[in-house]
């Protein structure tokens, strides 16, 4: 397109794009555009993706769209080749075996949720889209957030409706890409046409469309921290900082566990982030001591936290490598009854701690 | 939601990205453009397109108000002629990169007090930035990419917005697009490949990105008394755990010195009360002299704290007691404060052992309030 309107190109940058586009696409295996209600453009992108790739010289086939498209998707659509479904039984599938035979570059396919007929090749839509992946062949979906497994419930908690047709949450981890399409729901609704904000079901429905949209930003955010992850994994580059805020709680013989638990849940609630509950195992530890700490972190666990003990001759020495290992941005801690070793202020247990958090907040909880 | 006391109080839209290129601008006009074909009136008040073509194509049949041109140190500089937007009163008003700093001479500092202005005179703008410009996260994107970003927007101008959209594009496909050369010139793009374009960079930014969407989503959703009742739903489904009994009832102290870590501790605190629906105070307790007594060099630079505190919409207060922690702790139970800020001292330097002392003594005192040490961030990982 460039090209086209800067004069003639240079045959060797051609080359070289379109080998640097070759090794593009070697790389690229699944990509998922998700939304969070139906309306939002996902399978627009998903089409204006791949008339892109078609103009940039990528061979680009339609494999699956939704029956009954809006007039500006059908004429993308009408560009392009598209592989019919085909009839199985009572119903329609993807049509795997011609799309392997066609072989293209690239295939776009929306409903990835959506579950096929009995005698299809497969039982599910995600799972024809991996049998093209597994061959080669660049995938191009388009989801909606109440589609996944893992997040059916929480769907179901906002609008009250549960979705049949679902996808495992690894079928995201699988994509190499995934982006969201936002678009805010009052958008959304002037779309679909309906009347002024001041219905009151109205104004429930974009509640709860806000309250999905937030999931779907949530659940991308959780998806991308994974390809971080990977990505640094891959690399081998050790890497101090998260973006995400992750509260490691210490629990002490004494410390007030119960508070600093529930701190820490809502701490790690209200920034979406993660909650690590630890403490270390020592010989100056009671059986008493050692069983409540047991109770507190099994209570830690059934709130969701990830509950460890760790060991140590060391306890600060072994909280610190604890914390930086797993990117801690937040340190809770509480002293013990007064006076005792952990308590004593300057040069204790929690001065130390201070010093050797670098990097992270530590903070103190009351007596 | 923007508290609107007036009734033709303008509406603003931020498109959100988290790097140059990922098409903010691009979107933000084609919302433009179908509100005018909706019978909209739809100016274009300031744009950069940084000749992408798309772009450019994009702002065809808007109406553009020229900027003004501005002299400064012998340099015309060309800024948004907000008088000349305001005479025109359109319905909408576009205006690029939201956390642009104005040439000195320019009626105001900031792009984003011209916003404030033209929401006041009733006019809906439609805004472009970047997440690495908002004033809280600015550590943490220094600490991401090296780069200490000057031009931010203030945490309580961007919850002015009634509206934060994510616009979102893989970072794969950004650096495709930046070899390609959409992006930047050839020579712009090499550099800003080694900077601020590395792929793990920008995947980090994203990611605080989204979150922060995800926030800004969240806060909008309904007034705070329901929010809790939500929060209560999705804490409950994920945790079996009853959420404790009142949100939003956190009360936050940052202690303000001279130390140069302060602002960090400003915005650490600013954060965490945001997510917490905590109010805010900072404080700052002269000792022995009273504060006009001080040293000129410290006096300045406590000043400064201050303002930057009350421009974060903090409720700064300056105390004077000869008992520095006696006089923060009278004025936290008073104010039933119930987590304390302070700077973690630099362990490095000799006056830190005083400075500890004083952690030491705050932690000591706050029998019953939380003290968190905030540690400032650093960049590499630790040998």
């Amino acid at each position: 397109m460039a090209n086209a309107t800067l004069g003639r190109p240079d045959p060797d940058q051609l080359l070289r794009q379109l080998d640097a586009q070759k090794r593009q696409l070697s790389l690229e295996r699944l990509k998922v555009f998700l939304g969070y209600a139906s309306g939002v453009g996902k399978s627009f992108r998903m089409l204006d993706e791949g008339r892109r790739r078609r103009e940039r010289g990528q061979d680009v086939v339609v494999g699956a769209v939704q029956p009954n498209m809006p007039p500006e998707l059908e004429r993308l659509i009408q560009a392009m080749e598209v592989i019919p479904l085909k009839k199985v039984g009572g119903g329609e599938a993807m049509d795997v075996e011609t799309i392997l035979a066609r072989r293209p570059q690239v295939c776009l396919m929306d409903g990835a949720a959506y579950g096929n007929p009995p005698g299809s090749r497969n039982t599910k839509r995600w799972q024809d889209i991996m049998e093209l992946v597994s061959h080669g062949i660049v995938a191009i979906t388009s989801l909606n957030l109440q589609h996944i497994e893992e997040r059916r419930e929480v769907v179901k908690q906002i609008t009250g409706h549960e979705a049949q047709e679902t996808v495992p949450i690894s079928f995201l981890y699988a994509a190499n890409e995934i982006v969201i399409v936002d678009v805010p729901p009052e958008l959304l609704l002037e779309r679909a046409g309906g009347p002024g904000t001041a219905d009151p079901a109205l104004a429930e429905t974009q509640r709860q469309l806000s309250a999905l949209r937030e999931q779907a930003l949530l659940l991308t955010a959780e998806v991308v921290d994974r390809q971080l992850e990977d990505y640094l994994r891959a690399h081998g580059i050790e890497q101090l900082w998260g973006t995400q805020e992750r509260i490691l709680v210490v629990l002490t013989p004494g410390s007030n566990a119960e508070a600093m638990i529930a701190s820490g849940r809502r701490n790690a609630d209200r920034f979406h982030g993660e909650l690590m509950v630890v403490y270390v195992r020592h010989p100056l530890l009671s059986r008493k001591d050692e069983r409540e700490l047991q109770e507190h972190l099994e209570a830690a666990r059934q709130a969701g936290a990830q509950a460890e003990v760790l060991d140590g001759d060391d306890p600060v020495e072994t909280l610190m490598d604890f914390a930086s290992a797993r990117r801690a941005t937040q340190i809770f801690v509480g002293p013990r009854r007064r006076r005792h070793w952990w308590n004593s202020v300057v040069g204790g247990p929690i001065d130390r701690l201070i010093r050797a958090a670098e990097g992270m907040d530590v903070r103190v909880f009351p007596h | 939601m923007a508290e609107n006391s007036s009734q033709e109080q303008g509406r603003l839209k931020v498109y959100l990205g988290y790097a140059a290129g990922v098409g903010k601008t691009f979107q933000m006009l084609a919302d433009a453009r179908e509100l005018k074909q909706r019978g909209l009136d739809v100016v274009i008040g300031y744009l950069e397109p940084h000749g992408r073509k798309d772009t450019i194509i994009q702002a065809e049949g808007l109406e553009l108000i020229p900027r003004r041109k501005i002299a400064y140190r012998g340099a015309a500089f060309e800024e948004m002629d907000l008088e000349a937007i305001v005479r025109r009163h359109p319905d909408v008003c576009v205006v690029d990169e939201f956390p642009h700093s104005n040439v000195p001479g320019s009626s105001r500092a900031k792009r984003w007090e011209d916003v404030l202005t033209l929401l006041d005179a009733g006019m809906d703008v439609l805004t472009t930035m970047n997440i690495q410009h908002l004033e809280s996260l600015n550590d943490q994107v220094w600490q991401m990419t090296g780069v200490r970003v000057r031009e931010t927007i203030p945490d309580w101008v961007m919850k002015q917005a009634d509206e934060v959209v994510m616009v979102d594009l893989t970072p794969r496909a950004l650096l495709n697009r930046l070899e390609r050369g959409v992006v930047y010139p050839p020579e712009k793009a090499r550099q800003a490949l080694e900077n601020f374009f590395r792929e793990s960079t920008l995947v980090a930014l994203r990611e605080l990105a989204l979150r922060q969407c995800a926030h800004e989503v969240e806060v909008r959703q309904v007034s705070p008394a329901e929010s809790f009742s939500m929060d209560a739903v999705l804490t409950e489904l994920e945790t079996q755990v009853a959420p404790a009994p009142f949100a939003g009832n956190d009360r936050i102290l940052v202690h303000l010195t001279e130390h140069p870590s302060t602002a960090m501790l400003i915005r650490r605190g600013r954060r965490v009360a945001d997510y917490l629906q905590a109010e805010c105070f900072a404080v700052y307790v002269s000792g022995d002299s009273d504060f006009a007594g001080l040293p000129s060099e410290r006096r300045e630079a406590i000043e400064r704290h201050l303002n930057f505190a009350r421009n974060l919409h903090l409720e700064t207060h300056v105390l004077e007691g000869s008992n520095v922690v006696e006089t923060l702790m009278a004025f936290a139970r008073l104010h039933r404060v119930t987590q304390i800020f302070v700077a973690r001292p630099q362990y490095s330097r000799w006056p830190a052992f005083f400075a500890m002392n004083r952690v030491h003594r705050i932690v000591a005192e706050a029998r019953d309030m939380q003290v968190t040490i905030v540690a400032e961030r650093r960049r590499e990982p630790h040998a």
